[in-house]
């Protein structure tokens, strides 16, 4: 059991500014089913200061508590004051949070970081992430983790997992980021016999969770919608390298033609959204 | 507050009885067993008695019960010790995605030092893929290594049958029973089951002690050397408490057995009933299940908050979400049974026992409802 202060607990019991502004000035949508976290944060501005902010959460009690201080935090702050906001600040209002916890704040400011480009450029910033990307599991780039290190003074791999997940998953990254710890606090990384390998192909190779937030974008948008007209849907089971798992449901399980269906509509629709080489394979249920 | 303990797959509370029967050993019979002396004969005397109701449990004989240090330590010594005793003679090994890890661990550290090493996947309802199994298996496998019941889920797996498949080969079959034994009926006499990984504490007896059974006349190098103790296959001095918990928890399990399949499976069936009923998105992982074992989904809300909430009430359950563990994915069970993200984020294992009472199970499904209907309205993946 997490060791969570009073305030993340009172958060997590009552969170404050819960919900979904209706035609807000900007909106910041953060994280991924995949990964299990999910925060989506609305804002309303008013000559230059945040007048109103909500926020709904798919997480953990240290990510309720994140956003839900979060939104104390910013109201009635100017935007610059806002943009200001550290993801060490959430996590002092908070009375400090587990330190495999920290993403959890840090993912709050990054909803607030969206929901401010969003304000200003009419969009969300781009998803993918900065600089080389690190972390194929969790898509995180060299940027991000950079940015962890200074303002959070981490010294280990471990650390930057725990603020960022990167490093989380296979463990394949550990070693590129021991060089970005070393580099970034101006120590001798670790020796390597050969160069070190390029973090990323000569093209920007697509991050998992890019890939996947990507293909549930065109599920929902393209593909649902038409199997929901006759009754029928289809859910996201898994993804591994180009092999997208769905399963059929309603109508769509004992349809006949379910394997043209998914062929000829789930298959087309993911190649030509999200990448040529996917293959969609169905899990019998 | 009131505990609600609905974790006993994580561990069980230890029974009186089981108490009390250990209670000398820790005190005036501190004897070792091997002293040529009658003050540590007399404990000799209660380990031969553990070890024989330990393999009453089991429709074994009492010379092929090892003690261990638990499941872990049995798994271990399994998988590792067959291959040893082999001296490479067969090396390839069979398990399943879905193994504890004191199974997948052992298997993965041997694969990385070049043992050629089968997973097999399992079906959506967690049932074993056995034409898979069947595949798998040839005349170079050495060991097959499959749990009776997972853990997570409940789910069992048809022994009986898989080891028709693997001795037909003429490998030896080892399973991780650590979730079976005591909760279901289990006769190696008529199953030709080769290893079997047993531990105390998660049926009622204590912590730190377990046992590995060998069939006669199956090879098994020792991993912990130094002694002569437990038949040269386990060095160490006989940790005589846990032996004369794990010999009275045994006896108990046998006389409970009908109790589990019944009464316990009855009040597991209420639960899953009235979760179903009255919680939104529930689903249930699994189909085949011990008597004792719900693991439910709740689609698009996550694990760790619904059980602080639980536990808020005092209600004591775990879940296979990534929050929980401080690992940052989701139970390997889940996964490999095609458990949408949607839903093993937020799955929740509620274990009963035989101390488990209706009244808890009422409480829970008061309690439930409410819990997952307030996290629902703060995910932005519910539009109701």
């Amino acid at each position: 059991m997490w060791n969570y202060t009073d305030t993340v607990v009172d958060h997590f019991n009552h969170p404050r500014n819960v919900g979904e502004i209706e035609d807000p000035d900007g909106t910041g949508e953060v994280g991924s089913m995949a990964c299990g976290d999910m925060l989506k944060l609305t804002i309303k501005v008013d000559r230059g200061r945040i007048a109103d902010a909500k926020f709904k959460t798919f997480g953990c009690a240290s990510a309720i508590a994140s956003t839900s201080v979060l939104t104390e935090m910013i109201k009635g702050k100017t935007l610059e004051e806002a943009e200001a906001i550290t993801n060490q600040d959430i996590a002092d209002r908070l009375g400090g949070l587990p330190r495999q916890k920290m993403h959890c704040s840090v993912l709050g400011r990054e909803a607030l970081e969206a929901a401010l480009h969003d304000f200003r450029h009419g969009s969300a910033p781009p998803r993918e992430p900065e600089g080389k990307v690190v972390c194929t599991c969790f898509g995180v780039g060299e940027k991000e983790i950079e940015r962890a290190i200074l303002e959070n003074g981490l010294r280990t791999v471990e650390d930057v997992t725990h603020f960022t997940k990167a490093g989380g998953g296979c463990g394949g990254c550990h070693e590129d980021i021991e060089r970005i710890l070393a580099r970034v606090r101006g120590e001798p990384g670790p020796v390597s016999a050969e160069e070190p390998p390029p973090l990323s192909g000569p093209k920007p190779r697509m991050t998992n969770i890019r890939k996947i937030h990507l293909i549930q974008q065109t599920l929902d948008r393209e593909v649902r919608p038409l199997l929901q007209k006759d009754g029928g849907d289809v859910e996201l089971v898994d993804v591994e390298g180009d092999k997208v798992y769905v399963a059929m449901r309603g109508t769509c399980s004992k349809c006949r033609v379910a394997e043209f269906t998914l062929k000829d509509v789930v298959e087309r629709k993911l190649r030509e959204f999200v990448s040529p080489d996917l293959k969609v394979i169905e899990e019998k249920v | 507050m009131k505990t609600i303990y609905m974790d006993n797959n994580a561990t069980t509370r230890t029974a009186p009885e089981v108490v009390e029967a250990m209670a000398p050993f820790w005190s005036e019979r501190y004897g070792n067993p091997s002293s040529a002396h009658r003050f540590g004969g007399n404990v000799r005397t209660m380990v031969d008695a553990a070890r024989a109701e330990t393999a009453d449990l089991l429709g074994a004989s009492p010379d092929e019960i090892v003690f261990t240090s638990g499941g872990s330590e049995s798994d271990n010594m399994a998988i590792r010790g067959v291959l040893d005793a082999l001296e490479g003679r067969k090396r390839h090994v069979v398990t399943t995605r879905v193994e504890h890890p004191a199974v997948l661990a052992v298997c993965r550290a041997l694969k990385n030092q070049g043992v050629p090493v089968t997973e097999l996947p399992v079906e959506a309802d967690g049932s074993l893929d056995m034409g898979g199994l069947e595949e798998a298996v040839t005349p170079d496998t050495a060991v097959v290594s499959v749990m009776w019941a997972n853990n997570e889920t409940g789910v069992m797996f048809p022994i009986e049958k898989i080891a028709g498949i693997v001795k037909s080969q003429g490998a030896l079959l080892h399973t991780d029973a650590v979730q079976a034994v005591g909760k279901i009926p289990i006769d190696l006499s008529r199953i030709p089951v080769d290893l079997l990984s047993l531990s105390a504490h998660k049926f009622h007896g204590p912590k730190g002690i377990g046992a590995l059974y060998i069939r006669e006349g199956t090879q098994v190098s020792p991993l912990v050397l130094g002694g002569h103790q437990e038949g040269s296959k386990r060095a160490g001095t006989e940790n005589t408490p846990g032996i004369a918990g794990l010999g009275a928890a045994c006896s108990l399990a046998r006389r409970n057995l009908d109790q589990e399949g019944t009464r316990v499976k009855g009040l597991r069936d209420r639960l899953e009933t009235g979760v179903l009923e009255t919680c939104k998105g529930a689903r249930v992982n699994g189909k085949t299940r011990l008597p004792n074992t719900l693991n439910v989904s709740f689609e698009y809300i996550e694990g760790e908050s619904i059980l602080l909430k639980l536990d808020q009430f005092g209600i004591c359950a775990s879940s296979g979400s990534a929050c929980t563990s401080g690992s940052l994915e989701p139970s390997h069970v889940l996964r490999a049974m095609g458990v949408p993200f949607t839903a093993s984020h937020g799955s929740i294992r509620f274990s009963l026992s035989r101390y488990t009472t209706e009244e808890e199970i009422d409480a829970v499904l008061e309690r439930l409802p409410g819990i997952v209907d307030g996290l629902r309205a703060l995910s932005p993946f519910v539009k109701d």
